[in-house]
This record gives structure tokens, C-alpha cells and sequence, in this order.
């Protein structure tokens, strides 16, 4: 019998459950080591797996942990449906299958030597944690680090922890604010536009990178036009139904792009006709 | 220690302003200070001034009949607080609390009001500056409203 090849990006390798971390009331972070004790696959800040779980089916999940770190895989996973409910169910020592990397990730060299604002909606901020470890790991290749995240209420907030430990660095500013705060809550309140208002932002010195559901990030980037970015400098994450991830099934079709290989990182300018488009 | 003159020319409500629409605003401001935990305005009390927030933040809350208060929005260092006195019935619609201690340019909206029915150019300036905020928070709470972290349905 033919054994598959390692390298073949339709053959899911095994992997090993290491830990899964509640982060909200739905949403888990899931460390990840290869079955067979190898490294795992570099990865770039924005690209993609996707994970199989055994028996229910294949999701397409974003890596969110440190790309500097090469023995194991995060991934933050929100459970919303009988596929990512499994797949947060597992327990430290089950398999998961994993193929990928897959996709464009976020345009880290692009950013070299700017200042870099990172603009955040809810789960949104998984994808884009790679980007912030790899800007804090090389600090002088980079200018001031911005931070805006919005959530949709203080107990939705993912990495609390690592926000405020990232607010004390050098250059680093981190804002947050969430739709509903409650009695307890002492920060801002209102959806997460408002907060550049409180950035202090070099616009033609800076890049800025979005993920959130994509409403959000239509406002994003109006605002950051508003605050004097090109839509050149202005990156977003694209989300549609991936399956194949290599750009053959066509499910993640967008206008004349497939997410899964042409993105899920684009730069603004490249899909600014298509996000107004019902159809798409 | 800054003028309140120049405090308001430096803020970007105030921004290309007629000198002397400028001079009736100074006319109309005063510097004050609220503790955290006070309340600045509440619901229903007449509404004759508007702030200009230099320091802390505020929280505008609504309380439902029996319950907690909800905060609806924070307004934070560099925004205009109210504009209740600026259309009739001329009362707040949200209670106005000072989450941290705030220190704020308050101007004299019943003043105001009278200048600008007086000289209908300096009404339609401050108009069209407050109509610029209404809709920037209009907006807002409309995204705020479309509930977007939640599960899709």
C-alpha cells in the first residue's frame, strides 16, 4: 500500500491535544505538538491550518500562538457549532489531524521600520497575536506598536493577561473597550472606532493590520482612511468556507481571489470593490 | 498655566473659528473639576451647560427601573460632553457619572443658546460642529447596536 507523502497539503499529519485553555465562556486556546515528536511547520503571522477533527469534519483555523516557537501549535477557537464544540471538547492526549500552514499572512516585512497598529474585533485578535509576539521579539526592526481591541463585553475579552502585560512595554500603546460594560468595568465602553480618538497614531509613518467580523472592519479602515492611512498600508483577514485550502474547491471564492491562497490576508486596496458587494 | 482661550483654539471642535465667535465662547467657559464617583449631570435635570473634557473620563449611564445602571458609552480626554442644551426640552437623557476624576472646560449653554438666536452665523457654526459629533456617535451606536461579536445566527 502507498504511503502518503508528509508533504502532500491534503494528507492531515497527526497531532497531539498538549492543553486546551478556556478563554471566554465559548472560546478556548488549543496547544497542539506533532504526533511523531518532529518540529511543527513554520508558519507565517496570519496564515492558517486546518484542523481535522476525527469523525466530524475539517475546520479552517487561524494560528494564533508565537511564530518564533516551533515545537507546538496554537490555536483560539470559538465553539459555535458541532465541528469547533468537538474540538474544543478534546482532552490532552487525543489527535487532532492538521494540514497547512495555508495563505498569505499579514505583510511583517512590509512593516519593518513602521509604525504598526493592530486593530482588533473579538476573536479577531487570535489571528493577529502572531503579529504582535513577532513585533515585541524584534523590537528595533519595528516603530511604535498600536493596539486597539474591542470586545463585546469584558468577560469576551481574550488574553486579558497578555493585554496588559503588553501595554507595559516600550512603545506600546493598548487600548481596549467593549459594547456593554457592566457596574465593575472601569474602561471604555462604546465599539472599538472610537478608540482612535485616544491613539496616537503616525499615519504616514505607520501600516495597520484588521480582523473581526467584517462590519467591524468596514469601519476600520473608513476610519483609518479618516486618520490619513493609504489604503495601501491597511491590511485585513478575510474570512469565507474553506475546504480545500490550496485554492482547487473553489468554496472560498472572492470576486476574483480564493481566501484560502490569495489570502486570508489582503491589502485593502486589492478588495475595496469587492467588501461592499451583498453578493460576495 | 494655559488660557482658556487658547485651551478651546487648541481643540479641534473649535478648530477655524471666528475670532470673535471664539471670544463670546471664552465669555461662556470655566474651568471645573468633578471627584470620581460624582455624578456631573443626571437624567431629567435641566440642561444649560456642554464640557469639553481635559482629564478622566465620564460614563453615560441609563438606569432601567429597578436595576443596576448600564453604561452606554465613556467619553474620554478631548471630547465634548452633552448637547441636551442645545435642543428643547433642554434636559439630559443620560445620567453623566465621572468614573475617574475629571477635569473639564464647562461652557454656559444657556448663554450660548441666547448668542446663537442672536446671531444666527455663530448658531450655525456651533450647529454644524455639534451635528458633526452626533453623527460620529450615531454611527457608533449603530455598530454598537449590530451586536457584531456575537454568533452569527
Amino acid at each position: 500500500m502507498a504511503t502518503p507523502a508528509t508533504n502532500d497539503p491534503m494528507t492531515p499529519q497527526p497531532y497531539c491535544v498538549r492543553q486546551v485553555v478556556k478563554e471566554t465562556h465559548d472560546t478556548f486556546t488549543l496547544a497542539l505538538e506533532p504526533g511523531n515528536g518532529s518540529h511543527v511547520n513554520p508558519f507565517q503571522p496570519g496564515q492558517f491550518s486546518m484542523l481535522w477533527v476525527f469523525g466530524v469534519g475539517e475546520l479552517p483555523i487561524s494560528i494564533s500562538g508565537d511564530p518564533a516557537k516551533d515545537d507546538r501549535l496554537i490555536y483560539t477557537v470559538r465553539s459555535v457549532g458541532q465541528a469547533t464544540n468537538t474540538l474544543v471538547s478534546q482532552r490532552a492526549g487525543n489527535s487532532v489531524g492538521v494540514r497547512g500552514p495555508f495563505g498569505a499572512g499579514w505583510p511583517m516585512d512590509a512593516a519593518k521600520g513602521k509604525d504598526v497598529i493592530v486593530v482588533a474585533g473579538g476573536i479577531g485578535l487570535a489571528p493577529l497575536r502572531p503579529v504582535i509576539y513577532q513585533v515585541l521579539a524584534n523590537r528595533k526592526d519595528y516603530g511604535r506598536l498600536v493596539i486597539l481591541y474591542g470586545a463585546r463585553s469584558p468577560k469576551e475579552m481574550l488574553y486579558g493577561k497578555e493585554l496588559a502585560a503588553w501595554a507595559r512595554q516600550r512603545d506600546t500603546q493598548v487600548l481596549v473597550t467593549v459594547d456593554y460594560g457592566g457596574l465593575s468595568w472601569r474602561g471604555h465602553v462604546g465599539v472599538v472606532t472610537t478608540l482612535f480618538k485616544y491613539a496616537r497614531l503616525q499615519p504616514a509613518r505607520s501600516i495597520a493590520v484588521t480582523c473581526g467580523p467584517e462590519i467591524m472592519m468596514r469601519f476600520v479602515t473608513r476610519e483609518l482612511e479618516t486618520q490619513g492611512l493609504t489604503p495601501d498600508n491597511i491590511y485585513l483577514s478575510m474570512e469565507r468556507n474553506m475546504k480545500c485550502a490550496v485554492g482547487f474547491c473553489g468554496h472560498c471564492q472572492y470576486g476574483p481571489h480564493f481566501i484560502c491562497k490569495d489570502g486570508p490576508v489582503f491589502r485593502y486596496d486589492q478588495i475595496r470593490p469587492l467588501l461592499d458587494k451583498y453578493e460576495l | 498655566m494655559e488660557t482658556l482661550e487658547r485651551i478651546l483654539a487648541e481643540h479641534l471642535f473649535f478648530a477655524d473659528l471666528d475670532q470673535d465667535f471664539m471670544s463670546l465662547l471664552v465669555g461662556c467657559a470655566s474651568n471645573v473639576r468633578f471627584q470620581a464617583g460624582a455624578y456631573i449631570f443626571k437624567a431629567e435635570e435641566a440642561a444649560n451647560t456642554f464640557y469639553l473634557i481635559r482629564e478622566g473620563q465620564v460614563a453615560l449611564e441609563i438606569f432601567p427601573p429597578q436595576h443596576k445602571p448600564i453604561i452606554v458609552e465613556t467619553l474620554g480626554v478631548g471630547e465634548i460632553l452633552g448637547w441636551s442644551w442645545l435642543l428643547p426640552p433642554f434636559v439630559w437623557k443620560f445620567h453623566a457619572h465621572a468614573v475617574k476624576e475629571v477635569r473639564a472646560i464647562a461652557l454656559d449653554g444657556k448663554c450660548l443658546r441666547g448668542k446663537c438666536e442672536e446671531n444666527h452665523d455663530l448658531g450655525y457654526e456651533v450647529l454644524k460642529r455639534f451635528a458633526r459629533i452626533m453623527e460620529q456617535r450615531l454611527e457608533a451606536t449603530r455598530l454598537q447596536l449590530l451586536d457584531v461579536y456575537a454568533v452569527p445566527r
